[in-house]
């Protein structure tokens, strides 16, 4: 018994070292004194501060955040109404239409990729800030139609037509019925295709072709020039980041399961 | 009394071709408890809904107080629904739950607390303001989904069978209440179930409906002694069915025998089915001459009274409600007394379906 005990936690010690050292050793020399990626020679937060101070860096960060966040709030709203207009349909258009929106979530990222340059170059758009901020949107809308529809689905679609009833008029009872019922899924959403923005590399390398960098793609350029320990720091913060915004979702979601509204069902 | 408030003229639905509702004529009337009573797919939750204007009839007019609201949206009529699930909102309190159509009209603060707070008393549910809607047990969520309805004061209340989810006992005292507040407030209630006691015992009214169809239109007590076709005296309780034909007026033939009855008006041999009430049927260990005799086939303890199945000796299966306790085998007899027998035509189904215009209350 202890034989086997034991192995079972060797085994997920083994995994959890291969899936986690890698990012640790890469944070874990984020703060090495030197250049070298391979001796620890000391403590030091130089590679931050020199990240601090590049114009370069604290462009691609605000193209990151400013790109996620537009993206994301646009997302959000498309998908919102699209995930309500979804749920309307009848049960074989809905099959329909759900599969549809869950191929761009599985389709290969560089295939999505080089299938909007195509279509930005059929169109003659200059590519950049604008293109890369409707690829971003683009690709954020299934995650906010997949956060909202099981909301949908909870929801006791009869609440609608209680407030119609009541003599709401069609706008107000999906402001003040539909949307605070399906809130939690919107803001899950909304989490989500910010995270899935902010650390994107694909998409933005192809959409931008360049001419605009995030972060995943200026650590891209400077890691083909040389490796420098500013990459570490860099890519330490952009893994902190996401992995708060995962714990923010997950967490989240944990505590809705623990507190189901139970409407309508008897005791 | 008499006003009508809700007018069915020659209403029709239908689902992608498929006719769900056919030829409908009925008319409610102020102040009244009318039920629509029927089986599941019947189309009385339909019949319902077209009131409410969550759907619009195929075609014929629906009136309110002689005035057509076809085309009206639900949020304009003055009719207010109790919804089979309650369908409360579950991200506001039971006070605002009560409060939203209230506040909806822009009324002030301090009179949408006393209605509210009315509203609560009269549902038993004072003190309840602010409790959580999920933290609510089934019959109270049924009592806040009634206040919510009732607060706005409606010409009509439909009720789509509100007691469907709760148990035996407390459906019976929550017949009682809402028969209670109907008289009190004076509100025309509505009420679709397909619970057969549940309408006899609420009603002024019911209309009994199956495939679209209203079948009969009556008192309880002229549905449940006079039904006019077999399926209204099948789904009305438990009866026996046998055909027979009609000799002549007052004088009914069926079973082997020839027996007085109540009824006139059928031509001269007409074939009948008849009706007879298992609780009318007193059967006794002594036989005598004149009675229809057979053997227990079997019996089965009910509670109130003893299920039994009585094998006739000319063949027909009888079934009898009786108080006494008999055991399989004993040989039984009873007799038929006129009042007992209730005769209807063999073609009143079909020919209602194309008539189509039955008979209204009273």
């Amino acid at each position: 018994m202890k034989v086997k005990l034991f192995l079972k936690r060797f085994y997920l010690a083994v995994i959890l070292i291969f899936m986690y050292l890698p990012i640790g050793a890469l944070i874990v020399f984020s703060f090495n004194e030197s250049k070298s990626m391979a001796k620890w020679t000391g403590f030091s937060l130089h590679w931050y501060e020199q990240l601090l101070q590049d114009p370069s860096i604290a462009e691609a960060v605000w193209v990151t955040v400013s790109i996620a966040m537009i993206a994301s709030l646009a997302a959000t709203f498309i998908g919102t109404l699209a995930a309500v207009g979804m749920d309307n349909f009848r049960k074989k258009s809905k099959n329909i239409m759900v599969n549809f929106t869950y191929i761009p979530m599985v389709n290969a990222e560089i295939v999505t990729g080089i299938s909007l340059l195509l279509l930005f170059i059929f169109f003659n758009i200059p590519r950049g800030y604008w293109t890369m901020l409707l690829a971003h949107i683009t690709f954020d809308i299934p995650f906010v139609i997949f956060s909202v529809l099981p909301k949908l689905r909870q929801m006791d679609p009869g609440t609608y037509e209680a407030a119609l009833d009541m003599g709401a008029r069609p706008a107000y009872a999906v402001r003040k019925v539909i949307l605070p019922q399906i809130a939690p899924g919107i803001v899950t959403g909304f989490l989500l295709a910010f995270t899935m923005s902010f650390d994107d590399f694909m998409i933005s390398f192809f959409t931008s072709q360049g001419a605009t960098q995030n972060l995943s793609t200026y650590i891209y350029s400077m890691a083909r020039v040389g490796i420098n320990p500013m990459i570490n720091a860099l890519s330490a913060i952009m893994f902190i980041v996401v992995i708060m915004l995962l714990l923010v979702i997950n967490l989240r979601s944990v505590k809705r399961t623990k507190k189901m509204p139970r409407v309508g069902s008897f005791r | 009394m008499s006003q009508h408030i809700i007018d069915f003229l020659g209403v029709y639905k239908e689902y992608d071709g498929v006719e769900v509702l056919s030829n409908i004529n009925l008319y409610i009337r102020q102040n009244e408890f009318l039920t629509l009573l029927g089986p599941s797919g019947c189309g009385k939750t339909t019949l319902l809904r077209i009131i409410a204007g969550f759907e619009e009839p195929t075609r014929g007019d629906v009136r309110l107080f002689g005035e057509s609201i076809k085309g009206i949206p639900p949020y304009k009529r003055r009719v207010n629904t109790v919804f089979q699930k309650y369908a409360l909102f579950p991200h506001l309190n039971v006070f605002d739950n009560i409060a939203f159509g209230l506040k909806l009209k822009k009324m002030k603060k301090s009179v949408i607390e006393k209605k509210v707070g009315d509203m609560l008393k009269l549902v038993g549910l004072s003190g309840y303001g602010d409790r959580d809607i999920a933290k609510l047990s089934g019959g109270q969520q049924q009592r806040v989904a009634i206040a919510r309805a009732l607060v706005n004061e409606p010409e009509v209340l439909l009720l789509d069978e509100p007691l469907g989810a709760l148990d035996l006992k407390f459906r019976q005292e929550m017949q009682l209440e809402l028969k209670r507040m109907q008289k009190t407030l004076g509100i025309t209630f509505v009420y679709v179930t397909h619970d057969q006691e549940e309408a006899l015992t609420m009603s002024d009214a019911i209309a009994v409906i199956d495939g679209g169809v209203i079948q009969q239109i009556g008192t309880p007590e002229q549905i449940y002694n006079e039904p006019k076709n077999s399926f209204v005296a099948d789904f009305i309780g438990e009866s026996n069915i046998i055909s027979g034909n009609m000799k002549r007026d007052y004088l009914v033939h069926f079973a082997d025998n020839d027996f007085t009855c109540l009824d006139r008006g059928f031509n001269e041999n007409e074939p009948v089915k008849v009706v007879i009430r298992p609780e009318d049927i007193n059967i006794t260990k002594n036989i005598a001459d004149d009675m229809i005799t057979g053997t227990v086939s079997s019996t089965l303890f009910m509670g109130v009274h003893y299920e039994i199945r009585v094998h006739g000796d000319n063949g027909f299966e009888w079934l009898v409600h009786s108080t006494e306790f008999f055991e399989a085998g004993n040989r039984v007899g009873f007799t038929l007394e006129p009042d007992d027998i209730h005769v209807m035509e063999v073609s009143q189904y079909d020919k209602m379906r194309v008539d189509g215009v039955p008979e209204a209350v009273k």
